[in-house]
């Protein structure tokens, strides 16, 4: 008996893990970076789940920006500067750098 | 030799077969020009030379290009831009002969702070000269996007495009570093080219016209951005005047190409040098040893007679 309810408890549990994961909470450990270095957002292309908090860091002496026409646009990012933005729709989001719109990238949500 | 060929297109079906005697000399002069500032590089002993050079010269107009001064910049490729900028305006203030006018073609600025600003400012007067600008991206930083258009931009069209004329020749200040689209490179846009064509209609094919902007107006090299998406509709405008050059900045080192009549050419920068297209992983700050330095930042003059098609565009290191 007491074996049967503490596996009770713990399947319970684990239940109440997976609805505090699909109703979007913070899901920390998904957190993820995308880096500037040589003109280059790296990696170029990412699949994240609805959620996730992706920041954006320039390791360049020059700065540059992050922009996604109609979704999100960070200021100017000075060397060492990061920007996060937290994807709550799933969607393709295409993003480039205002400055320097060669520099295109992708975030993928699913 | 590198100067003569550097300004001249000789495979030009419409100069016929080589130079003829009249081309030779102008080249001559112009070679006489470089000498001059060679000798305003440093050394003292050909100063006859200038002399002489600017006594056959006829007078015409003369003015100079800065650009890419960068100031605020402090990174390992130049850790003073301002003392750099500050060289350059040195260089200026030099001169045997005091130019008409200075352009300055954009990236005045690192971050388009207002200190930044005011400090390009400063040492930018001490030429005593009137400055036309255009903008640079990294003029355009600031939250509201207001700090240039208030100081460079009052007077001037949408984000700060206008002409002017001196001595008969029309310029053309455009700007192509706003509303940069993803994936794509510098860009005028359709009103501008709008007041483009407009600003040139009517005018005489005769007028000698001077188009300078940030980012080149040609495509130097499309995997680093170094073009403009829009700019074969410009030239068309330009199409017929006989003598077009188009100054830029952007790529921070010289460049040039003649097409037909339409000279093409980019100024160093006085802040710090970029990569040759391709030579590097990326367009970013090229860090040199310390005594390389100056030899990669610079000015240019350009010198305009009257009744010659092309301008004569000398560049000038801060050193050696």
């Amino acid at each position: 008996m007491i074996r049967q309810s503490l596996r009770g408890a713990a399947s319970l549990t684990f239940a109440a893990v997976i609805a505090f994961c699909l109703a979007g909470a913070p899901a920390y450990a998904d957190d993820t970076e995308v880096t500037i270095d040589n003109f280059t957002f790296s990696p170029a292309s990412l699949t994240v789940k609805v959620g996730t908090t992706v920041t954006w860091k320039n390791h360049d002496d020059i700065p540059h920006t992050i922009v996604s026409v109609g979704k999100f646009r960070s200021k100017t990012l000075d060397t060492d500067d990061g920007f996060s933005f937290t994807f709550t729709t799933a969607g393709d989001y295409k993003y480039f750098c205002s400055l320097h719109p060669h520099m295109t990238g992708m975030i993928k949500v699913e | 030799m590198s100067e003569f060929d550097h300004n001249h297109d000789h495979d030009n079906p419409r100069q016929g077969s080589g130079p003829s005697r009249r081309r030779v000399l102008e080249c001559m002069t112009w070679a006489g020009t470089g000498v001059l500032w060679t000798i305003t590089g440093g050394v003292p002993r050909s100063l006859g030379l200038v002399d002489s050079a600017l006594a056959a010269a006829p007078t015409g107009l003369s003015f100079l290009q800065i650009s890419d001064s960068h100031v605020g910049f402090d990174k390992p490729a130049n850790p003073n831009a301002l003392g750099t900028l500050e060289e350059a305006i040195g260089r200026v203030n030099a001169m045997p002969s005091k130019p008409s006018f200075m352009i300055h073609t954009g990236d005045i600025t690192h971050l388009s702070k207002a200190a930044e600003f005011d400090n390009a400012e400063r040492i930018i007067s001490q030429a005593k000269l009137d400055v036309h600008y255009v903008p640079g991206e990294h003029d355009f930083l600031d939250e509201d996007v207001k700090l240039y258009r208030e100081r460079y931009g009052r007077g001037a069209k949408g984000a700060g495009w206008y002409s002017f004329d001196a001595n008969g020749v029309h310029f053309i200040g455009l700007v192509n570093v706003v509303d940069l689209k993803a994936g794509g490179l510098g860009n005028l846009g359709a009103e501008q080219l709008a007041w483009l064509e407009d600003d040139l209609k009517g005018r005489a094919k005769s007028t000698p016209i001077v188009v300078f902007a940030h980012i080149p107006l040609w495509t130097v090299y499309p995997a680093w951005g170094w073009g403009t998406e829009d700019a074969g509709r410009a030239l068309e405008y330009l199409k017929g005047f006989g003598s077009v050059t188009v100054l830029n900045g952007h790529i921070h080192q010289v460049m040039q190409k003649v097409e037909g009549n339409v000279t093409f050419h980019t100024a160093r920068s006085t802040a710090f040098p970029q990569p040759a297209p391709g030579a590097a992983p990326s367009p970013g700050p090229m860090k040199v040893a310390d005594d390389k330095l100056r030899s990669l930042l610079g000015i240019a003059s350009i010198n305009f007679k009257a009744g010659e098609q092309r301008l004569a565009i000398i560049d000038t290191p801060l050193q050696g």
